[in-house]
């Protein structure tokens, strides 16, 4: 009997203490594991970054480096903006389904629509998409109009191919569409990368 | 025998315990205890000093401005408050003047402030930075009993106002050098005082950030081991039970 | 070893088929067995001998704390743009940009001074019970070269944060090999790398302490614990219990190393320990200005030593040796004499197994001499090592007769007597009679 009770008090004790041990190991590793997390530098690096876009004239692109990676913004012209509905048939996900961009860039230009610094009006020109392919992380470059192809973008690694939305041509190694990132106008000429809050609520809708 | 060699070796351990080791730069200079705030408003007061005051010629360069926020100022505040004309809220609390111009001016370039603290101690910093006076042999006019023949001119004088060293007759017999209010500045004595503390705290709060929090946490991670020590050698006990 | 125990035998579970697939291919039970559960330690171990155990404990600490300091850390002796050097910087960012940092680098550092309290711990209880003596003399020697290893790797180590100690602590030390006759100073040279501490030897250090060094460590670790379970631990009584074993061959007066030991004896030691080790991580983590001295909190400068300098407090004994000969003799100068000093107060211990003549092991049967002069050795050494902290001209008791220094010199002749002298005085010591088997109330 004796025996039997003590034996008892043992497990007990042998389940608290192996309890109270995990609790203990988990708790010490969690300094360990948050440590490779990114660092107060590399959030800083990483901000939102602000760019000119002022001087930027339609068809040119310029790119903006936020959190290491490059951004494409690229001021399409007409032409570009209505081979978007031709491309469309040819396309992977023409209406972005897949969650690649903010809500607002939702749409067939992949775009928030914003007060052209030329004419005054809206509009949806600025392309504005993380350039690194979808696929394995290289960036596509740029492969202009010539034939059927109205232009776009062609990742040197494994040739996927994009049109000027950022929309992956179907049977493409990439998966889905170029990432767009969070953005807003700050002004007719300057744009704000990487923070879109408390930007006009127009094209949200 | 063996528990007299024990009996020594406690006793040692303990002088050893409580034996400060030296802080070089305090060596022979009576320092002011420093009374040291942790409250937010103060250190807030202390970060606005240290902004307006130091952060001209010394540097911080090891603090993020958003660290701040630590101390209860928002990223709002902290924009338009505390940051010089284009830096960011993530940058390093640099100081803009060059480390050349900086030697030519005062003979070394001003030390980065970030754990000074650390360095000399916050009653070292209490004292030097209430311990200036005007000396007309130093090429900047100004000296400090806690460092003789400092290169740095006094920053808060329009605070402080001028001090002159006076030498008196103490009331043991000693020449003894006590610092004389000559003329006054924008502060009392007291608010000066306080002033400094204020900085002086912030300093030591820069000088180890997660001091407080590491002090917050360590209570209740002593709690738990104090907790799991009896758990443990309730085990062992009743391990050892069965042998005789 | 692995033929003594019979194989894992599966009871038909799923989990037990895959043990006994496992033990049938890596001597899992025999490991097991021959070093924890089978291996059998006398039962009459006291506070002496938690010390073993908690050094394994801060051994860990530090590989685990120092494999995430070098994820953050660089070694980078050149100044940045702000004009503090990049290592400098590197450990304040650890400190305050990395997530948990501060936890992380106060730990390495506490555990860096940790180590050396429970060495010398370990260390002293060697000493009081004769642990050294035959047949453990290749235990205490490879315990010796772990002492060095420790010392190698500490002081290596000290010269990452790249501060004033820090650099011009490295500084002195290196300039050690320039006592050495005809190379030497062109051995400084070679050991820094450069003509002073600099950049490459920042470099080369932080090389040998996160792998060379720990290698060498961690070996000698597994080889110091495999000459142990090779012969038995000793115990407080300094018996042998493999004197009288039971018909199954079990020492009477064993008891196995697991559960008695490790749960049993060493896990509420260890939670103790780590009481105070993590009262010191989380409340005083400068450790009253000796485990991080206030000087290296000032940015290593090249131009200008600070006013006092003086080694971490685990070196500070050795470096009271090396301070105490001023005097030139035999034609060798004061400085090569206090570099003999130095390593000679290391190296000597190494010799303790033949030195020792006492017919027993056990400061229980010993006899006054031993006694007395263990005291004394006790106390010169750790006035040794306060001395070894205080400025050169410091007067222990505030009087101008008996300087410090006079003191330190004292000791240091006191420290080697005490070792050369003990092949004749531990042989003439009185003893008392030794019991046949271990003490155990």
């Amino acid at each position: 009997m004796s025996d039997q009770k003590m034996d008892s008090e043992r497990r007990n004790l042998i389940l608290a203490t192996t309890a109270a041990g995990s609790v203990a190991v988990v708790a010490a590793a969690v300094p360990f594991v948050g440590s490779l997390a990114p660092s107060e530098r590399a959030k800083a690096a990483g901000a939102p970054v602000e760019a000119d876009i002022g001087n930027l004239k339609a068809g040119e692109k310029m790119v903006v480096k936020w959190r290491g990676k490059p951004v494409w913004i690229l001021r399409r012209t007409k032409e570009m903006l209505a081979s978007l509905e031709t491309t469309k048939d040819s396309l992977a996900d023409p209406d972005s389904k897949e969650p690649q961009q903010p809500e607002y860039a939702r749409n067939t230009q992949r775009a928030r629509p914003n007060p052209n610094p030329d004419t005054g009006k809206d509009g949806d020109d600025y392309l504005v998409v993380i350039g690194i392919c979808t696929h394995l992380g290289c960036s596509p470059s740029d492969k202009s109009a010539e034939g059927n192809w109205h232009g776009g973008f062609l990742c040197p690694c494994h040739g996927s191919q994009f049109d000027l939305a950022g929309r992956v041509f179907k049977s493409q190694p990439a998966p889905t569409n170029l990432e767009v990132p969070p953005y807003k106008f700050l002004s007719p000429t300057r744009i704000l990368i990487g923070d879109d809050s408390g930007a006009g609520t127009s094209s949200e809708a | 025998m063996k528990t007299r060699v024990i009996k020594l070796l406690k006793r040692l351990a303990i002088v050893a315990l409580f034996t400060p080791a030296l802080v070089a730069a305090s060596e022979g200079i009576h320092l002011d205890k420093a009374p040291l705030s942790t409250e937010q408003a103060n250190l807030q007061h202390g970060a606005k000093l240290f902004v307006n005051y130091c952060l001209n010629c010394h540097g911080a360069s090891l603090v993020r401005y958003n660290q701040l926020q630590r101390i209860g100022l928002d990223e709002k505040t902290i924009t338009e408050n505390l940051l010089f004309t284009g830096d960011k809220v993530g940058d390093m609390m640099t100081v803009a003047m060059k480390r050349e111009d900086a030697e030519a001016w005062f003979g070394t370039a001003p030390p980065d402030l970030s754990v000074i603290s650390r360095a000399k101690g916050a009653d070292y910093l209490y004292t030097y930075l209430r311990g200036f006076y005007k000396d007309e042999n130093r090429p900047t006019g100004w000296n400090n009993v806690a460092f003789p023949n400092v290169g740095m001119p006094h920053a808060l004088w329009n605070l402080q106002g001028e001090q002159t060293l006076v030498e008196k007759t103490g009331e043991n017999g000693h020449q003894e050098a006590t610092l004389v209010l000559s003329k006054p500045g924008q502060l009392s004595k007291d608010e000066y005082d306080q002033n400094v503390a204020d900085l002086v705290s912030f300093l030591e709060w820069m000088g180890d950030p997660s001091a407080e929090t590491r002090k917050k946490i360590g209570i209740f991670v002593l709690i738990f081991i104090a907790g799991f020590y009896v758990l443990a050698h309730a085990l062992g006990k009743n391990y050892w039970k069965d042998i005789h | 070893m692995a033929s003594i125990y019979p194989k894992y035998q599966s009871d038909g579970s799923r989990l037990g088929g895959l043990m006994e697939w496992f033990d049938a291919r890596f001597p899992l039970t025999s490991l097991w067995k021959a070093h924890l559960s089978e291996y059998y330690a006398p039962k009459n171990f006291n506070f002496w001998y938690f010390f073993g155990s908690i050094a394994l404990v801060v051994l860990i600490i530090q590989v685990v704390s120092g494999i995430f300091l070098t994820m953050n850390y660089k070694p980078d002796g050149n100044l940045n743009a702000a004009g503090i050097p990049g290592a400098f910087a590197a450990v304040e960012y650890i400190m305050r940009d990395v997530w948990g940092g501060w936890f992380i680098r106060n730990m390495h550092s506490t555990g860096a001074s940790a180590f050396f309290i429970v060495v010398y711990l370990h260390m002293f209880r060697g000493m009081l019970y004769g642990s050294y003596r035959k047949p453990r003399e290749l235990i205490w020697i490879f315990g010796v070269l772990i002492f060095l290893c420790l010392m190698a790797e500490a002081f290596m180590g000290y010269l990452l944060p790249w501060g004033q100690m820090s650099y011009w602590g490295a500084q002195v030390i290196l300039n050690l090999f320039s006592a050495i006759p005809v190379v030497g100073p062109d051995l400084s040279v070679f050991a820094r790398g450069d003509f002073v501490v600099s950049d490459t030897t920042l470099n080369r250090f932080f090389a040998f302490h996160v792998i060379a060094v720990p290698l060498a460590l961690i070996g000698l670790v597994v080889a110091h614990v495999l000459a142990l379970h090779e012969v038995g631990s000793n115990n407080p009584d300094g018996v042998e219990i493999k004197k009288f074993k039971d018909e199954k061959g079990i020492p009477l007066d064993g008891v196995p190393f697991h559960p008695y030991y490790t749960i049993g004896h060493d896990l509420p030691a260890i939670s103790i320990f780590m009481f105070f080790f993590f009262a010191v991580v989380f409340f005083w983590p400068e450790g009253g200005g000796y485990f991080l001295e206030a000087n290296n909190f000032l940015p290593a400068d090249p131009m200008k030593t600070p006013n006092h300098i003086a080694p971490v407090w685990y070196f500070t004994p050795f470096y009271s040796m090396l301070r105490a000969m001023v005097w030139n003799f035999f034609w060798i100068p004061a400085k090569l004499w206090g570099v003999i000093a130095m390593g000679g107060g290391v190296v000597i211990l190494a010799f303790l197994p033949w030195l020792d003549r006492s017919p027993v092991k056990s400061i229980r049967y010993r006899g006054p001499i031993f006694k007395n002069l263990l005291t004394v050795f006790v106390i010169g050494f750790l006035i040794l090592g306060y001395l070894g902290a205080q400025v050169p001209e410091y007067c222990f008791f505030d009087q101008a007769w008996l300087p410090g220094a006079v003191i330190a010199q004292i000791f240091t002749f006191y420290y080697f007597l005490f070792f050369l002298t003990m092949p004749y005085w531990s042989k003439i010591d009185k003893c008392k009679p030794v019991p046949e088997r271990v003490t155990f109330k």
